[in-house]
């Protein structure tokens, strides 16, 4: 069936890059959402933001390839950070305890302009 | 001899246009009427001169007055009505070869100011007999357009048990193309169109008649809407006239389950009365007569017991009240979750449209109403007693459980808030892909069954798999720590995910399948948290 191809573009956003995701996020995703991941991480930023805003859909499977991302940036100590959630998707941060480890933001401009290292476990 | 010209009134005055009759007859000398253009002197002239006029003498710059005398005009007398000029008397040579006399003069003026009023009067009459002719020909036409378009929409509603079904054509003065119809197909479906030619008259009528008669063909060899819709528009695109369309919707309702399948092209979203309020049901597609190759989707709801759906045309939201506001969508959206349990629903609406429409000028469009409204008896329960909404398999393919949420949440319009909407659709994926991955094995040929249904005061939908006698593992809390510190894989999250989201989760086998029950609280209160 026509599904909503996923997407990760990044942008060098100073001094917080930003993983744009759009579509939907399942086992098709893990190789793009790693090489994006790998390029904002090279400058070795403090923190990244992943924004949500352009997804339409996230199974478990999408939530195990955030949950794998998040691994890399802790052993890499980079704080991740996220915007654009809908209400659903931070329920589902929520009970998986994800939010417990990243931060959630309203939108990508309060994320970015945020000094950081808030609600970090 | 003479002759009177007069100057048409129905076509201004701009050219003498109105000959009067003058048939040769041999002996005599007939004079032809002249065109005098409106800007002439010559006509300012004769309208002040108060009298004969002796054309050879008159020294005027004026082309009329040329071609007077070109045609041998010796006198012209103007035919004045009170202070209008509207006509000539015109006059060649005398036949005794004389002058004119002042007693010749005096006896044509005196029979000037007899003529003109008579002429006035024979101007009005005929005047009035051509606008009587423009009138019953357009009359005609539209008791031509009428006559079609009654003769082909249905005297009556059908009868169906356990529905009260019922319809309401308003034509406007000028007669448009809307059109509804009923067709009864096999095992007890009924198809229901609905549509509106663009254009009005005898033409908008004559494509309704033949688009009606095409989806009649269509709708008894084909059992889905979006396909009727298809065969429809290319058999009309080939002859409809340029600029013309046709929008409509089509749908097949199974008066047992309550079932309708509904596929549109470019008409007007029909409602839902649901006791949660007026649901707009979505579909979209291209209009018929525009473009051959199109294609259409099919859609479906379940019409439950005590709701009805509200069909309708443009003459009905695009009315416009004294202040030029239209009747609209919303106003009709409120009107339907108000009162569109009421049995005449279709009179509850007209009324409405009469009260906010302008009295001041004719119903702008047609108006057509079709409402089918299931009986609180009902049909179509199941053994536990409830309704089933939808039952429907999905090949074991990865992300086919995109299909199901989508079919899932098709049939559950409605019931539940937008919250918990989003979360069964979650539930609804985890537990589609936990059949297809870990029952059925990814093997395409082997389905899932996905059940939806509501029982009392529950919404159910049931997943099954055919995993054989493998149990269905018990959902445990994934560890964040230990998945983020390696000790653990990072995926596992569906049983967990699927528990959150519902407020009860049962499950049971039977020893070649697993059913999965998603359970959701459709009263108050039912929060799945």
């Amino acid at each position: 069936m026509v599904t909503n191809a996923f997407q990760a573009r990044v942008r060098e956003r100073q001094p917080v890059p930003v993983i744009e995701l759009s579509g939907e996020i399942n086992s098709t995703a893990e190789e793009a959402l790693n090489l994006a991941f790998s390029r904002a991480s090279e400058s070795g930023p403090k923190a990244l933001l992943l924004n949500f805003a352009g997804v339409s859909y996230m199974n478990s499977t999408g939530i195990a390839l955030i949950v794998g991302l998040l691994a890399q940036a802790r052993k890499k100590h980079i704080e991740l950070r996220v915007s654009g959630l809908t209400e659903h998707y931070r329920h589902i941060f929520s009970i998986t305890r994800l939010s417990d480890f990243m931060s959630i933001y309203d939108d990508e401009a309060s994320a970015v302009s945020d000094a950081g290292q808030q609600s970090q476990a | 001899m003479a002759l009177i010209q007069s100057f048409g009134r129905l076509i201004g005055r701009s050219r003498t246009a109105e000959r009067t009759d003058s048939a040769p007859r041999s002996g005599t000398s007939i004079v032809e009427p002249v065109d005098i253009t409106e800007n002439d002197p010559l006509l300012a002239y004769l309208q002040t001169s108060g009298g004969v006029v002796d054309i050879e003498t008159l020294t005027l710059d004026s082309p009329g007055l040329s071609v007077l005398r070109e045609r041998g005009i010796k006198l012209v007398v103007p035919l004045i009505n009170q202070g209008e000029l509207i006509g000539l008397l015109n006059l060649g040579p005398r036949l005794s070869e004389q002058e004119y006399s002042a007693d010749d003069r005096r006896l044509l003026e005196n029979l000037a100011r007899h003529v003109a009023p008579a002429v006035m009067v024979a101007q009005l009459v005929r005047q009035q007999e051509t606008e009587a002719r423009n009138r019953e020909r357009i009359e005609q036409e539209l008791r031509v357009a009428t006559l079609i378009q009654q003769n082909f929409l249905p005297k009556e509603a059908p009868s169906l048990d356990g529905w009260h079904l019922a319809a309401h054509y308003q034509p406007a003065r000028e007669v448009g193309g809307d059109f509804y119809d009923f067709i009864g197909l096999d095992d007890g479906r009924l198809g229901i169109g609905i549509g509106d030619v663009t254009d009005k008259g005898v033409p908008a009528a004559l494509v309704m008649a033949s688009t009606r008669s095409i989806i009649r063909g269509a709708a008894q060899r084909l059992s889905s809407p979006a396909e009727v819709l298809r065969r429809v528009n290319d058999l009309l695109c080939p002859d409809i006239p340029p600029n013309m369309f046709a929008t409509c919707m089509y749908c097949i309702l199974d008066p047992v389950s309550g079932r309708l399948v509904y596929s549109n092209a470019g008409h007007n979203l029909p409602y839902l009365y649901t006791t949660g309020g007026a649901i707009e049901l979505r579909a979209t597609g291209m209009p018929l007569g525009l473009l051959p190759g199109m294609s259409y989707d099919d859609h479906e709801v379940i019409v439950k017991p005590g709701e009805s759906v509200l069909f309708y045309s443009d003459g009905l939201v695009e009315a416009h009240n004294a202040d030029h506001e239209m009747f609209g969508f919303p106003r009709l959206q409120e009107l339907v979750a108000q009162q569109g349990d009421r049995k005449d629903l279709i009179a509850v609406v007209s009324d409405a449209l009469e009260a906010f429409a302008n009295k001041a000028i004719d119903q702008e469009d047609d108006v057509t109403l079709v409402t089918l409204a299931r009986e609180m008896t009902d049909g179509g329960t199941l053994d536990g007693g409830g309704d089933l909404l939808s039952e429907f398999e999905v090949a074991s393919e990865p992300g086919n459980e995109r299909i199901a949420i989508e079919r899932v949440e098709t049939v559950v319009v409605g019931l539940l808030d937008e919250a918990r909407l989003e979360r069964l659709k979650t539930a609804v994926g985890e537990a589609t892909m936990n059949a297809m991955e870990h029952g059925n094995k990814y093997q395409a040929g082997v389905p899932v069954v996905i059940r939806v249904q509501t029982t009392g005061d529950e919404l159910i939908v049931a997943v099954t798999d055919s995993a054989g006698a493998e149990p269905i593992p018990e959902a445990t809390t994934p560890d964040l720590d230990a998945k983020l510190a390696g000790l653990q894989t990072p995926r596992g999250w569906g049983l967990f995910l699927i528990e959150n989201m519902v407020d009860e989760l049962r499950t049971s086998s039977d020893g070649v399948r697993h059913t999965i029950e998603l359970v959701f609280a459709l009263k108050e209160g039912g929060d799945g948290d």
